[in-house]
């Protein structure tokens, strides 16, 4: 039973901690609530979708099908999460001006909502699956006690997204200008974490062969199975020994993403003055 | 436009993914929530392309931290992965399913 809800609350957390950071981070865009609902909704029907049909889309590109699904679910989720960067952080006054006045709202983040809640959905599939195929390998190969084992799994599941929501609401006590200006870091760095695994996934189908070698290795200081390092993992993307291409598509994210960013706010400048 | 741009680039990998053919090709059978063989010797400094095979009727998640691997194989499923260059050394695998049965070790020399 604990060794179930350790899995689960693995895969839930990343998940959760993502969904909590964007729920902070979109707290002054109008119709934002059921947006993010959507987006769990959708990549929860997803997540069912696509575990009753994972054997053939494993045996897909000669048992290489789950790695492309995989990359075209990270870049998708990147695209969508560096969308949703670029257009908060040119839009960053507005949003922390309105925050302040309570009850009023951005009434013309649909664009940016739309990029969050493709991303929101990529996120849940991702780890959704994973748990969907494990939980269904529980129930129907246990000889134990079936119901201590979804016990398991709901404690789990339940810790995972507590998690997300305390980071959710710890974000809420900041005041709304530095809200912002630590949801920006947070999203940057989430949208690093989705590169160095696109990286990751790219190696291991070795569709893309260089800088196979690891960066560094941390493993004895900060292992990636303890919980600390699931913590980091799941905010800052840190990988116990990732690979040197790994660090390169972080780095290369968040310095796309800033520079972008950047661009919007002076072109949005320009056409205003 | 933005597909597009994506289709593009996979295609560009796929091309260059089929151009490096693997050497050294290791065959690993998942049976009874046990991987066969358990311990594999692998040569250092190459690239190694892991075929392995899920006769379970359960799924089961390839995982190593040291090699910085992991990948989910569905019951009955084949699936490709690929490490290294490794250095000399022990890098231990294991079955994220089922942890308590389900683990190995390369040995690369």
């Amino acid at each position: 039973m604990f060794g179930t809800g350790l899995i689960v609350f693995r895969e839930t957390l990343e998940a959760a901690l993502f969904i909590g950071i964007i729920a902070a981070a979109t707290r002054s865009l109008e119709g934002r609530t059921r947006w993010l609902v959507l987006g769990v909704a959708l990549g929860a029907i997803g997540s069912l979708i696509i575990a009753s049909v994972m054997e053939r889309i494993s045996n897909l590109a000669s048992g290489l099908g789950q790695d492309l699904l995989n990359a075209i679910i990270l870049s998708t989720a990147l695209l969508m999460l560096s969308w949703h960067s670029i257009w908060v952080t040119a839009h960053a006054r507005e949003m922390s001006e309105q925050a302040r006045r309570i009850g009023t709202k951005v009434s013309q983040g649909t664009a940016a909502l739309w990029a969050v809640t493709v991303a929101v959905a990529m996120t849940v599939l991702r780890e959704g699956a994973e748990t969907v195929l494990f939980v269904a390998g529980l129930v129907s190969g246990s000889t134990e006690g079936i119901a201590s084992l979804v016990v398991g799994a709901m404690i789990g599941f339940a810790l995972g997204v507590a998690v997300g929501f305390a980071i959710y609401r710890g974000l809420g006590y900041l005041n709304p200008r530095r809200l912002f200006s630590i949801t920006n870091v947070l999203i940057l760095l989430l949208a690093g974490n989705l590169a160095s695994q696109l990286a990751k996934t790219l190696q291991q189908a070795d569709w893309l062969s260089l800088l196979n070698n690891s960066a560094w290795d941390t493993t004895e200081l900060l292992p990636n199975d303890s919980l600390l390092g699931l913590f980091m993992h799941g905010i800052l993307g840190y990988d116990a020994s990732p690979s040197q291409l790994q660090v390169l598509f972080y780095l290369l994210a968040i310095t796309l993403i800033s520079l972008g960013a950047r661009h919007m706010k002076i072109q949005l400048k320009n056409t205003k003055s | 436009m933005k597909n597009l741009y994506i289709s593009g680039i996979f295609a560009c990998l796929a091309i260059a993914g089929q151009v490096q053919a693997a050497d050294n090709e290791i065959m690993i059978v998942i049976k009874n929530h046990q991987f066969t063989p358990s311990e594999i010797r692998v040569p250092v400094q190459q690239r190694i392309k892991l075929n392995i095979h899920n006769q379970d009727s359960t799924a089961e998640e390839f995982e190593s931290h040291s090699l910085n691997r992991e990948k989910l194989i569905p019951a009955g499923a084949k699936a490709v992965i690929y490490i290294g260059p490794l250095k000399a050394g022990s890098y231990d695998f294991f079955g994220e399913f089922n942890q308590s049965t389900a683990k190995g070790v390369f040995i690369a020399e």
